[in-house]
């Protein structure tokens, strides 16, 4: 296992390391003393192991790659944007955009999700145990957001294919963005999510939200003398 | 057959194309969505001469002494800045606006001349990449087709903030365009209209851009410089904030500067002519004491060396060019008037590239039409015009006496027009006024 004191060595010092490692190098990573650095693991290409103590700013985890990445604390702006796969776990609250245009992976935030949850989100998964915020999965394009709390307002607005679930109140849907049936395939999916988040909840107890695809094309009347 | 009556007068105010336009809206409750810049007649760099040398001034022999091209980019952070032939860098065009072949022509032309192409609103596509040496890598608002592999094979990051043509709007690709493999290089449905976000997910102010910019080094270990490009709106302050945030270059569009599909209305009602915003940058940058520590790159309708002279009297480092490249590949060539018509537009107009019918197959995703782009000559004649903006910019600077396209400055210019010399901030010909600066 390798630990690394933020407060003795730089987040330029880790993250050089991290990538310097081959794409196929496995091991325990442990990163203490964060206060709240920004960047701290981003860009990691390794099927890793790490563990961050403490708080981490903006953009922790960011475009991580098959790294499996543990924060013990809350995170800022961007956790793990632009994900491409693997998987993030923040067992405290996040701060804006947590998972922003990720392409793939898993992220998991126990806590709160502020606002901007999964926006522009491209095929990653996120469970969020607690609430989100406004503007969550806006313009969400594929993937899944599940949210075992409530959702704030304009959830989903102008979205594409994201499929968004629910289990508590969500405070108003964004434009386009409309409740729809839980299919079987539905109920599996999210059974499949919550098992992998460590969720033991029913997906009966679920809402699905998706795109009314009313957005999709201009509409252009046709109105000639 | 009808005659114009020779007592009637056109109403400047309802012009044809005004009332073309109304009865358009009338028809379609729809904007009018088209390609390309401004069309509008604003102050320009044909407004501007250069003072060739004379008695004050001493030239250098105009074909042989030496008039150096080259430009450092990126010289501020990154471990490898970017070490371009001439000053004259190919604008950020996407694949999905443009077809495979196109950006491979633009690759191809750039390489021999040795200078930048710029990926675009898509994503970076291994045509690309494999045909241009030196390949910027834009990061946009929608990131689609993002990923940190792209971003480590990039030579630059581009962080887009706007463009000239509609600052504070984001891309617009309509669904004509939406194929197979466009629409999985963005994860979008097929055949959707795109519309693009026109702010970025993460971040929403300079300071949190600056912490972006942090970010986008470190994955990438400080190698490659980082770019920012704004639209010319508020500049002298974009300027300043863009230098905070950490860049090693900054990219301003003006109004003038081309795009692959945007409402008309933006096009034209907002943002500020190209001339007006050098000088705005270049005072930003002299004041921060980061002229050419931070090099300027701007864009939005240089069309030949002239005007490329003209950008760097006025403090710019480099130029880009997107329109002008395009035309050099193909682009309203009179040979296409046939098909021009048959989309009830002409050579020298077609502006209608959101609709993916380029008779020219640039900017079409048809694979017949693209099939008559033949990127190889493309290349060639890409490059037979940079060369031509080079040789005249070269010209103008050894009638100036210097040895450098970046020894022009302004005070070898001058202005044709009032509104040309305010903008430039040079004197009106024959004058030594330049309004707003001088207490006249």
């Amino acid at each position: 296992m390798t630990t690394v004191d933020l407060t003795q060595s730089s987040v330029r010092e880790l993250n050089q390391a991290l990538h310097d490692l081959p794409k196929d190098a496995t091991g325990e990573w442990t990163v203490n003393g964060t206060k709240g650095e920004h960047a701290v693991a981003c860009g990691i290409d390794a099927p890793l192991d790490v563990t961050i103590n403490g708080h981490a700013g903006y953009y922790a985890a960011g475009m991580n790659q098959q790294a499996n990445v543990v924060i013990n604390g809350n995170v800022g702006v961007g956790v793990a944007e632009n994900m491409m796969s693997g998987r993030v776990h923040v067992k405290g609250n996040a701060s804006q955009a947590a998972g922003a245009t990720a392409h793939g992976g898993l992220l998991v935030i126990d806590g709160d999700a502020a606002a901007r949850c999964g926006i522009s989100m491209k095929g990653a998964n996120i469970v969020v145990k607690g609430s989100i915020g406004h503007m969550s999965c806006f313009m969400g394009q594929a993937g899944c957001l599940v949210v075992c709390g409530d959702a704030g307002d304009a959830l989903g607005d102008s979205m594409y294919e994201v499929h968004i679930y629910v289990k508590g109140t969500v405070k108003s849907l964004g434009a386009d963005v409309v409740e729809k049936e839980m299919r079987a395939e539905h109920i599996e999916e999210l059974g499949n999510l919550l098992s992998e988040a460590g969720v033991d909840d029913d997906p009966a107890n679920f809402k699905r939200y998706g795109s009314a695809r009313n957005l999709y094309n201009f509409h252009i009347d046709d109105a000639k003398l | 057959m009808t005659t114009k009556h020779p007592g009637l007068i056109e109403n400047p105010t309802f012009r044809r194309d005004k009332l073309w336009e109304i009865d358009r809206a009338a028809e379609t409750g729809i904007y009018d969505i088209r390609g390309g810049g401004a069309k509008r007649k604003v102050p320009h760099f044909d407004d501007l001469l250069f003072l060739g040398a004379s008695v004050s001034r001493y030239p250098l022999e105009g074909y042989r002494e030496k008039c150096a091209t080259d430009v450092v980019l990126g010289t501020r952070f990154a471990k490898n800045p970017i070490h371009l032939d001439i000053p004259v860098t190919i604008a950020g065009m996407s694949f999905g606006a443009l077809n495979a072949n196109a950006k491979e022509a633009l690759g191809r032309g750039a390489n021999k001349m040795g200078t930048s192409t710029t990926t675009g609103d898509g994503g970076m596509t291994p045509e690309e990449r494999g045909h241009s040496k030196t390949l910027v890598y834009q990061y946009l608002p929608s990131r689609y087709g993002m990923n940190p592999d792209d971003l480590r094979k990039a030579d630059a990051i581009e962080v887009v903030l706007g463009q000239g043509a509609k600052p504070g709007g984001g891309g617009m690709l309509l669904g004509q365009k939406i194929t197979d493999r466009v629409a999985k290089m963005r994860t979008l449905p097929k055949g959707v209209d795109q519309r693009s976000a026109c702010r970025h997910p993460d971040w929403t102010g300079p300071d949190d851009l600056a912490v972006k910019i942090t970010e986008i080094r470190e994955i990438t270990d400080w190698k490659v410089p980082i770019y920012i490009k704004v639209g010319a709106t508020r500049t002298y302050y974009d300027v300043k904030l863009a230098v905070k945030a950490g860049a090693d270059v900054i990219v301003v569009d003006g109004m003038q500067g081309g795009t692959a599909a945007t409402q008309d209305v933006f096009i034209e009602h907002v943002g500020i002519p190209t001339l007006a915003c050098i000088p705005l940058a270049v005072k930003a940058l002299q004041e921060m004491g980061m002229h050419r520590k931070v090099q300027l790159i701007v864009s939005g309708g240089i069309t030949n060396g002239a005007d490329v002279a003209k950008c760097m009297a006025l403090g710019a480092d480099a130029v880009a060019i997107g329109t002008a490249a395009m035309v050099a590949l193909g682009d309203n060539h009179p040979k296409f008037e046939k098909g021009f018509n048959e989309l009830n537009s002409s050579y020298g107009y077609y502006d209608d590239w959101h609709e993916g019918r380029d008779p020219a197959g640039i900017s079409t995703q048809d694979p017949e039409l693209a099939a008559g782009m033949d990127p190889e000559l493309g290349g060639r004649r890409l490059a037979n015009y940079l060369q031509c903006m080079v040789l005249e910019a070269q010209t103008i600077a050894r009638a100036c006496g210097k040895n450098h396209l970046h020894n022009l400055e302004p005070e070898d210019l001058v202005a044709l027009t009032v509104e040309a010399a305010a903008m430039a901030r040079v004197p009106l010909a024959g004058t030594s006024w330049i309004p707003g600066q001088d207490k006249y």
